[in-house]
């Protein structure tokens, strides 16, 4: 194994359990993983959240976070077994041979040092580089991964640049001790689809120069497609697939990866507008208290009856907040809300109680969205009761009939959010909106936190629904894929402005406005050399302005 | 079944014993509180157990009839504190604005004078009853529950599920007690605990400095200050209260633990 920079053997991982109102045990969370990597390649780990990859991302470097304990299996790095090495050795292992890029930079640096002192720390600590050799390394690398000011950004501190360049610090700290191997762990997660293109095509150029290895963890393999050269599909623990990229992509084998691969190719075929509009905002302008400046400029918007009005764009582009104006919770400084032909008082306070039963919301992550200390049948229930006056029999035979609805069963009215999966969280406030019998749903990037497998089903129960019940949507997203699969009517949204509307026809083809442009450009698509065309496809633009 | 660690089981079987000891008194009791059955200061005998204090009543009567007094009100006062702290600390958090400011800048204000010598000026003033002396050990301890309340609520108060519920259009009280409530406990039982201990270390000091309980009737603080001569001359009566203080702060506290542990799950679970 003496070319093989990384060699993993029948890895398992346990853990210690603490599930609610049972006795602590140990589970095995990795069943006997076993993979190799050469020196330059990339391996991809791709898989659904609790299956294990940043488990066995972590491994490499012999760490287990939390109560996680590598219990079996080997782990070689440059030809040494590194799993029964005393802590003494391992740290001169991590840092230095091994480093980590982290999901979220912004919670990874520390806030009070500057970047530069953080990005050589480990090359200076473990005596690699001395301090001016490692910055001046520094400084390349920020140039290498297109930063801006290379050679004084490192002067500043972490809250002084933007998330994308951030996640980039982090990669120049990872690269900077010279390691063998960087363990990616979902770096671009948490990035705008735009930023993430720079992050991308920055970590691939990096990872070219250097010929470092590399582990590329993420749950999107549109993602992953793009950076490595082989892929590893992983499901709770096991492994399911195991391929060159282009294998994956093109002829996967297992029918979990066929799954994942198809993914996102839902397409629902847009209605036309109906005559008369279920609510339209007009010309809102809206801002914050205590600010000076609005975060909505002239918005306007039509729902209609029985389809989905998507709002698209990235974070900080007004989406949510025109939520929030619609329900109420931030009065709009200008402009009206029209509600069934009449106008609503832009104040939660000043609307009545009938006018809140039509507009429910959704939101983002079940986990917050539900009192952890109520049970199901009353978070579904209350609704019920509050606007209806449902009480004994007749109440529970309805959260029964809505529990049916959201294909979970009578049993699940006992439970608290805690004992429920993402996917089942999420399909309870679900619950709880229809229970108000609304004419509006506003779904708050609804399947933004979840799987793209269970964010599927959440769709496809969204659009049953919606068929059955006659409910508009306002579906608020920054996925044009899920757009793709849901949306009669789009609105793109950039700095508070809505920049693009009409019919889902109209707005994703061309020609395009140039945010519109950018925003369709830099969705992944699941191939290989996408990447690199969406790079060129801009500097010739650029080129050309 | 339920496993309780032994620490728990520990305190929970000397907090019993103690409120126990406290409703039982006029049974448990062998003697009168009030009555001189023996010399003075006499030592420990199968007649009096522990002994009679400074004046010749028995101080195991002594003791039992005190600790009566002390939990009364500790646990009187603790109440009032918490039932007025954490509803005004709730409603300052969720209707907030200048009813928030104004009722954070009072309890600032009141916050800023020690308690030991503000509870003395106002006992000074008015007539030391047993009511008065609750009302104001239980409204000066309200500050520091409502503090923690506010702080609490504050928290849970900008989560999406009560964002939910005022969507809904519930009324504030619903919010506070349904929604707030029951995810504000576990901290809270926490504190309560702590202030209850802090209540009966606050009743014996102010007894112990002539403000507190009068007599003849006495509490564990009274008791001290009668017997507290004694120690000159080797006798240990009065360590005998300072040692019943010491077990039931630290047996009260262990339960306190105890119950913040099996409410506070890493998942948020139930309580």
């Amino acid at each position: 194994m003496s070319d093989k920079l990384l060699t993993v053997r029948d890895l398992k991982i346990g853990a210690r359990v603490y599930p609610p109102g049972e006795k602590p045990h140990d589970i095995e969370i990795v069943h006997g993983v076993s993979f190799e990597l050469e020196k330059g390649k990339v391996l991809g780990l791709i898989g659904e959240s609790g299956a294990g990859k940043s488990t066995i991302g972590l491994a490499t470097m012999a760490y287990g976070r939390g109560g996680v304990e590598i219990t079996g299996g080997e782990v070689w790095v440059n030809g040494r077994e590194i799993l029964g090495t005393r802590l003494r050795d391992l740290r001169k292992l991590r840092g230095t041979e091994v480093t980590y890029v982290s999901q979220s930079a912004a919670a990874s640096f520390n806030p009070a040092k500057k970047i530069m002192e953080q990005v050589i720390e480990a090359s200076v600590h473990a005596g690699k580089f001395s301090k001016k050799v490692a910055e001046a390394r520094a400084v390349e690398l920020f140039a290498k991964l297109g930063l801006p000011d290379p050679e004084t950004i490192g002067n500043r501190y972490p809250h002084q640049v933007s998330g994308g360049q951030l996640q980039r610090c982090m990669t120049a700290l990872a690269l900077c001790p010279e390691p063998d191997l960087v363990v990616f762990d979902e770096p671009t997660t948490a990035l705008d689809v735009t930023t993430q293109i720079d992050v991308l095509m920055a970590i691939k150029d990096a990872i070219r120069d250097t010929g470092v290895a590399a582990l590329y963890i993420t749950h999107d393999l549109a993602v992953v497609a793009q950076v490595s050269d082989e892929i590893m599909v992983l499901r709770m623990g096991d492994m399911i697939e195991h391929g060159t990229t282009d294998q994956i992509i093109n002829a996967p084998v297992e029918e979990y990866t066929r799954d994942l691969v198809s993914v996102r190719s839902r397409v629902h075929d847009g209605k036309p507008p109906t005559e008369n509009p279920v609510m339209t905002i007009e010309h809102i302008t809206a801002r914050y208290k205590g600010t000076n400046f609005d975060v909505l400029h002239d918005v306007s918007m039509e729902l209609h009856a029985g389809q989905t009005l998507a709002v698209v764009g990235e974070s900080g582009s007004g989406k949510s907040t025109t939520a929030r104006v619609m329900t109420g919770l931030l009065p709009a400084r200008d402009g009206q809300i029209c509600f069934d032909g009449r106008t609503l008082s832009p104040d939660l306070a000043g609307r009545a109680r009938d006018d809140l039963r039509e507009i429910q919301m959704i939101y983002q992550m079940a986990d917050v969205a539900m009192n952890p200390r109520q049970t199901v049948g009353t978070i579904i229930g209350r609704p019920l009761e509050f606007y209806f006056g449902m009480r004994g029999a007749e109440k529970r035979k309805r959260i029964e009939e809505l529990l049916n609805d959201i294909e979970l069963g009578p049993e699940f009215k006992d439970r608290y959010p805690a004992e429920l999966s993402g996917g089942q969280k999420q399909r309870v406030c679900i619950a709880r909106a229809l229970a108000a019998n609304p004419k509006i749903i506003i779904c708050d990037e609804v399947t933004s936190a979840l799987d793209p497998l269970v964010a599927e089903d959440i769709l496809k129960l969204l659009h049953e629904l919606q068929e059955r019940e006659n409910v508009a949507y306002l579906f608020i997203t920054h996925d044009i894929a899920t757009v793709r699969a849901i949306a009669d009517t789009i609105a793109v949204m950039y700095q508070g402005r809505v920049v693009r509307y009409g019919t889902k026809a109209e707005v994703l083809s061309p020609p395009f406005d140039d945010y519109t442009d950018l925003l369709l450009a830099s969705v992944p698509e699941m191939r290989l050399g996408w990447l690199e065309e969406v790079v060129e496809h801009r500097s010739m633009e650029s080129a050309g302005n | 079944m339920i496993r309780i660690p032994p620490a728990a089981l520990f305190g929970l079987f000397f907090t019993g014993l103690y409120f126990l000891m406290a409703i039982f008194a006029p049974w448990i009791a062998p003697y009168s509180m009030t009555e001189v059955v023996g010399g003075v200061w006499e030592p420990w005998s199968s007649k009096h157990w522990i002994g009679t204090d400074n004046i010749g009543r028995d101080l195991l009567s002594r003791m039992i009839y005190g600790g009566r007094t002390t939990i009364f009100i500790a646990t009187m006062a603790t109440i009032i504190s918490f039932t007025t702290g954490s509803i005004l600390g709730f409603t300052a958090a969720v209707i907030g604005g200048w009813i928030d400011q104004l009722l954070s800048r009072f309890v600032d204000l009141i916050m800023s004078i020690p308690t030991l010598i503000f509870a003395l000026v106002v006992l000074s003033v008015m007539p030391v009853t047993l009511p008065i002396l609750i009302l104001v050990m239980g409204l000066l301890d309200s500050t520091r529950v409502y503090r923690l309340a506010r702080a609490v609520a504050v928290d849970i108060n900008v989560m999406d599920f009560v964002e939910a519920a005022k969507l809904r259009g519930e009324g504030r009280i619903w919010v506070i007690f349904r929604e707030i409530l029951p995810n504000a406990l576990s901290p809270l039982v926490a504190e309560m605990g702590l202030r209850f201990i802090f209540a009966v270390l606050f009743v014996s000091t102010l007894s112990f400095l002539g403000l507190g309980v009068q007599p003849p009737n006495a509490d564990w603080g009274g008791i001290v200050k009668e017997n507290k001569d004694g120690i000159v001359y080797g006798i240990p009566a009065a360590l005998v209260p300072a040692v019943a203080i010491a077990t039931l702060a630290i047996s009260v506290n262990l339960v306190a633990d105890w119950v913040l542990n099996r409410t506070t799950s890493l998942k948020g679970g139930r309580g």
